[in-house]
């Protein structure tokens, strides 16, 4: 059992990160995150989302900082725990909806699913469903930006779990050697599906503490807190783009539902559980607001759009036709086709 | 024309794609300042420079990944796996990330890159830097797979697989990089998906790849000197996309099929045409088609013990006359 204090955490998260002018952003940002995830997991519930799929229930504040401080042209690489990644780069909910629900309307027309989003045109670049495969994609996604010079940050997300497979050694001593502008963000949830982080892993921070073996140093970061996530992306996205990179982020999280649909989470002790439910990114950053001066009402109102925009996004979704099935033999290859022969 | 040796002929392949196109990058283990474990890529990075022309640590999921994140990101890397048989420490990353992310992304993403590597046996290097991969790669739909058996072959095709939008995965011979030919000056660029016939004979058809190309005309020219029997060799060049069309006409041309196969019997690519051979051309057939293939082993390292693996002349020779005769 890791308690907040244990990982000297606050009991609730600090809010101290310089946010001026983006608080309401950034909250709408995390409830939209909040109420796409939780009736994404109503829909499972009623067969409506079929196959597996991974919430972020309890971290949004992570995906919300980063990609309120992204440009446009960055680029976000996710795990298979990527509808909030996702949607923070500002994808539409109907399209991520309707790639859950297996529609033609779907992000990926229904090829990809739950696992695979994926936006090009708002710099999603992929959700990545083996444990560590996006790492060196993103290195060279990355290594890319800076020979064309485009001045682009590659963001690669990924879970504590991952910092135990191969891939990423290898890409963080790659993007170590080649010095380019990639920010590895470890979403350490303490869990890698049902077992505590740490009853597998030889360090405490599975990141931060193997930063020196590349040559880097990691930055912890209370992913529950959205001001200090936005003011660490910030400058962690500054400093690649001035020329500096890679750079490492630990981000302290927690997720608030189970691994997947089918998990209810029952291997974590109660009394953990409670702790991290008493911080949560989005209560606690609502408190955080009324109390620096913001009214409930108008985070009410934020709230109830964002309803109303997943309540639209569910009916266009229940209401688009499935893809043709003609689709399955299309798109393996640039002309469209899937031939192989002549 | 000048004669160019099969590893000239890479580094050829290379420095033609390269100057025509700045988005053409290589990477991979001693590519750079050694100019490759073959000397396959000598002089590129002079040419080039190390903005261009990459060394990178031992870490083929970080070759292979960073290739494709490249491609997506505007580059078209060129990443060299230095023995085919180290797939297998990478095989997510090529048959899971590259081969599968444009169908994934149902066509957001293409992938335009290119791995090249040293396949096959014929250099008592043993079992794990001899594999034949050709049934590994062609298994995996959205690679692309070419096996150059001529030094000309290896511009043409490095080239056409360089320009293709998809992932191609080109399997340099590596029991061929002394091979020497005339190569025409000037670009040359072939089309993927094309076989090529190498002789002509009316007796029977015989399929090959790689450096089962030139044992197979050896074996014809014997046969054709010794016993008189004519056979058409078809270098097939290209697994995916593959010529089906050149195939089965010259297999309804002469009734009769034997494929020459490096890699280890089962699922090997002459048992996938065969199939297409038994479907199609059925009725054109006068004997049942014979695959010629490694056995089902690893390779081993002694030199008899590799050449009696091997597809060799003398396997070829007798098993063409044992079947023709019956
Ligand atoms: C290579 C590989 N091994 C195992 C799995 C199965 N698996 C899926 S998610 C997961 C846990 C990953 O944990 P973590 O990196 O902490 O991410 P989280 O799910 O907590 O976001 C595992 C083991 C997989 N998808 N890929
Ligand atoms: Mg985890």
């Amino acid at each position: 059992m890791l308690l907040p204090t244990d990982l000297g955490l606050p009991s609730r998260p600090a809010f101290k990160g310089e946010i001026n002018g983006h608080e309401l952003a950034l909250f709408e940002l995390m409830v939209r995150l909040r109420l796409f995830e939780r009736r994404a997991y109503d829909l499972f519930l009623q067969g409506l989302v079929k196959g597996t799929s991974h919430l972020s229930l309890g971290q949004e504040a992570v995906a919300a900082g980063f990609a309120r401080a992204m440009e446009p042209t960055d680029l976000t690489f996710a795990t298979y725990r990527g509808h909030a990644h996702t949607l923070a780069r500002g994808v539409p909910m109907s399209a991520v909806m309707g790639e859950l629900m297996g529609r033609a309307t779907g992000l990926m027309a229904g090829k990809g699913g739950s696992m695979h989003l994926t936006s090009v045109e708002h710099g999603m670049m992929g959700s990545y469903a083996i444990v560590g495969a996006h790492l060196p994609v993103a290195v060279g996604a990355a290594w890319a930006a800076r020979s064309r010079g485009t001045k682009q940050v590659v963001v690669c997300f990924f879970g504590d779990g991952t910092t135990n497979i191969g891939a990423f050694h290898e890409a963080l001593s790659l993007a170590s050697v080649w010095r380019v502008p990639v920010v590895f963000v470890c979403e350490n949830n303490l869990y890698m599906e049902y077992t505590a982080i740490s009853a597998v892993t030889p360090v405490r921070h599975p990141l931060a503490d193997r930063a020196s073996a590349y040559g880097l140093s990691a930055t912890m970061v209370d992913g529950n807190d959205v001001a200090e996530v936005f003011d660490v992306a910030r400058r962690s996205l500054a400093e690649c783009r001035e020329g500096g990179g890679p750079v490492l982020i630990e981000a302290l999280t927690y997720r608030q539902s189970g691994h997947s649909r089918t998990d209810p989470g029952t291997y974590r002790p109660k009394e953990e559980v409670e702790a991290w439910l008493a911080r949560d990114p989005l209560a606690c950053y609502a408190d955080y607001l009324v109390s620096s001066g913001f009214s409930r009402a108008e985070l009410d109102e934020i709230e109830a759009k964002a309803t109303a925009e997943v309540d639209g996004a569910v009916e266009a979704a229940r209401s688009a036709p499935p893809p043709e099935i003609s689709l399955v033999e299309t798109n393996l290859w640039a002309d469209g086709s899937a031939s192989w022969r002549s | 024309m000048a004669i160019l040796s099969y590893r000239e002929a890479v580094a050829r392949a290379l420095a033609q794609e390269m100057s025509r196109d700045p988005k053409v990058v290589l990477i991979g283990e001693d590519v750079a300042a050694a100019g490759g474990v073959f000397k396959a890529t000598a002089g590129l990075l002079d040419q080039f420079g190390s903005s261009r022309v990459l060394d990178t640590p031992i870490a083929e999921q970080a070759i292979i990944g960073a290739a494709l994140g490249a491609a997506m990101n505007g580059l078209r890397p060129v990443a060299e796996i230095m023995f085919a048989d180290f797939f297998a420490v990478c095989w997510d990353q090529i048959a899971n990330q590259v081969a599968k992310t444009r169908y994934m992304t149902n066509g957001q993403i293409s992938v335009p890159l290119v791995i090249r590597t040293a396949n096959g046996g014929g250099v008592r290097f043993g079992a794990q830097h001899s594999q034949s991969v050709e049934n590994w790669v062609m298994m995996i739909p959205g690679l692309k797979v070419v096996a150059p058996s001529t030094p000309r072959d290896v511009v043409g095709l490095t080239a056409a697989a360089i320009r293709d939008p998809d992932p191609v995965v080109v399997l340099e011979h590596k029991a061929l990089y002394a091979v020497r030919e005339e190569v025409p000056e000037g670009e040359l660029v072939d089309e993927l998906g094309k076989a090529v016939v190498r002789r002509e004979g009316e007796d029977a058809t015989v399929l090959s790849l790689g450096a089962m190309v030139p044992r197979s005309l050896a074996a014809a020219d014997r046969l054709a000197r010794e016993r008189g029997i004519e056979l058409t060799v078809v270098d097939v060049r290209s697994l995916v996309p593959l010529d089906v069309t050149t195939l089965l006409d010259s297999v309804r041309a002469t009734g009769r099929l034997f494929t020459v196969e490096e890699n280890p019997r089962l699922c090997g690519w002459g048992a996938e045409i065969l199939s297409i051979v038994v479907e199609e051309a059925w009725d054109d057939l006068k004997a049942a088609p014979i695959r010629i293939t490694t056995p089902h082993v690893p390779l081993p390292a002694a030199d008899v013990l590799e050449d009696a693996a091997l597809p060799s002349v003398e396997r070829i020779v007798d098993t063409v006359e044992k079947h023709l005769a019956s």
